[in-house]
């Protein structure tokens, strides 16, 4: 910048005032979305619904965020759908070489361990991803197995995350764990539990814009996993 | 107010202002204003102008009110669609609404549409924007209908179909392929509802019910939730609690007391009044 002067007094600057450059790197986008697992005596249900969504757009009204792994595990994920994709990938091909390896299928409780590790691997570039697994122990009880993104994880009775999660969870814990209950402690049968899940979706659908479209849930019991639909309000 | 602390004399005070960045500095957020993410839209048809709107309030993402208004009314002959910060629509319009019953008794005359677009514009460019207030105004006065947009800054528009808020893309991309000039009542009202159903199912901000208000030089009609296509079904299970479900923690009974009251009566001199 040239020196000049245009009246008495007037302080010009000659220099222009350099500033580092920000590169911005933004690898993670939320496609919203809610999902739970309820585990029962025998039985497991893994629901999500399946809208996919952008700040204030719908993607899709149909992107499933469940992936059936066995005929005794299923894998909930929400959270930026890319690194969902990825990271179930990953878990389908380390399942397939564990076939190969040792001639039998991975139990539920060896994915959960798996999945851990997955996670924690990439610590310091996490897959942006709530995970949560669902399925039969190998006594044939129903297991909840929930995730934070880096790996931290534990088995549950019953678990809900996504954008919806702060509003079924305390539904959950009153209705599934009978939190604040006195009497009352009975187990839960499967139609029970599908009534809770249906109801829990319908309701997070009214007060969440990200959730809605369709619930997806996934029935795991003995005979193997059985899918259902249902119509959510689309608005 | 009575204080005995010095009093400033005019302008703004930005006690506040220091407080409130001291805050954000340690994490805490400042507070988050209910936003209508709204579709709203107006045409102009044959007789008149039909205005529409959705009916969902949202605060971040999650739903505040799932049947708010968002037409608001001006005066007999004019509404107002508003989009953005609640507060800021609902007193911005209903101040200018004040303002132009006064008009219209000091006049004698019925307000003109012109009167409140002008009244609405200086109001928000004096407030540079910070008044979140998006408008649609409609009004029929001696001149014919008129169809205003006003922006939160101030500027306005005049044309024969607008929409605004977060849905104004998806009801415009309808309005765009279907509207014609000089249409009938009941053609404008179902592309005003298409609009805003587009509005409703394809933008995250809107939702719920579909308002309507049509305003022609005989009358004005307003016709809340002319459709409701997002009834909430029936739920799958009963939540009624049994007695005896909440824990007791203490229990106290007492009786009542009793408070015997006895007055004393005395008598004194009769005043002397000859």
């Amino acid at each position: 910048m040239s020196v000049f002067s245009t009246y008495p007094g007037q302080v010009i600057v000659d220099n222009p005032v350099s500033v580092p450059i920000e590169h911005r790197f933004d690898p993670y986008v939320d496609n919203g979305g809610t999902l739970l697992s309820i585990s029962g005596e025998d039985f497991c249900v893994v629901a999500a619904d399946t809208r996919q969504s952008e700040g204030y757009s719908i993607n899709s009204r149909y992107v499933p965020k469940s992936v059936k792994l066995s005929n005794k595990t299923v894998i909930s994920m929400g959270g930026c759908y890319a690194d969902c994709l990825t990271l179930t990938k990953k878990i389908q091909q380390s399942m397939e070489w564990y076939q190969h390896a040792h001639g039998k299928t991975m139990s539920t409780a060896a994915v959960a361990q798996m999945l851990s590790i997955m996670l924690y691997q990439k610590r310091f570039f996490p897959f942006y991803s709530w995970c949560i697994l669902g399925g039969l122990d190998e006594e044939g009880k129903g297991a909840v197995y929930t995730y934070d993104p880096v790996g931290s994880y534990e088995r549950e009775s019953c678990r809900c995350a996504g954008s919806a999660s702060s509003l079924i969870q305390p539904f959950l814990d009153n209705q599934i764990g009978f939190k604040n209950q006195e009497s009352n402690k009975t187990k839960l049968s499967l139609d029970q539990v599908l009534r809770i899940t249906k109801d829990s979706f319908t309701s997070a659908t009214e007060r969440d814009i990200y959730t809605g479209d369709y619930l997806e849930i996934f029935v795991i019991t003995s005979k193997g996993v059985e899918v259902q639909k249902m119509d959510l309000k689309k608005d | 107010m009575t204080s005995r602390l010095p009093q400033a004399k005019g302008g703004f005070n930005f006690d506040n202002h220091v407080r409130n960045t001291l805050m954000e500095g340690k994490g805490l957020g400042i507070p988050k204003a209910t936003k209508t993410g709204t579709t709203i839209v107006g045409l102009i048809y044959k007789d008149g102008l039909v205005l529409g709107a959705d009916t969902r309030a949202t605060a971040g993402p999650i739903v505040a009110d799932k049947n708010c208004e968002k037409i608001h009314y001006l005066a007999p002959n004019m509404y107002c669609c508003g989009a953005g910060t609640a507060a800021d629509t609902e007193m911005t319009t209903a101040l200018i609404s004040s303002q132009l019953e006064l008009h219209r008794l000091s006049t004698g005359r019925q307000a003109r549409v012109v009167t409140a677009m002008t009244m609405l514009k200086q109001m928000l460019f004096k407030y540079q924007g910070q008044i979140g207030a998006a408008l649609i105004l409609g009004g029929v006065d001696i001149n014919g209908p008129h169809l205003y947009t006003i922006y939160p800054h101030g500027s306005t528009d005049k044309l024969p179909y607008v929409t605004m808020g977060s849905g104004s893309l998806a009801a415009m991309s309808v309005f765009e392929s279907r509207y014609v000039a000089n249409m009938e009542r009941e053609d404008a009202i179902a592309l005003v509802q298409d609009a805003i159903e587009a509005g409703i199912f394809n933008d995250l901000g809107s939702g719920s019910n579909v308002d309507v208000v049509v305003i022609n030089s005989e009358k004005v009609e307003v016709l809340r939730n002319y459709a409701r296509p997002n009834e909430r079904g029936v739920k799958e299970a009963s939540y009624k609690y049994a007695q005896g479900t909440t824990r007791v923690l203490k229990s106290s009974i007492r009786d009542f007391v009793d408070i015997k009251e006895t007055v004393h009566v005395t008598t004194t001199e009769e005043m002397d009044i000859s």
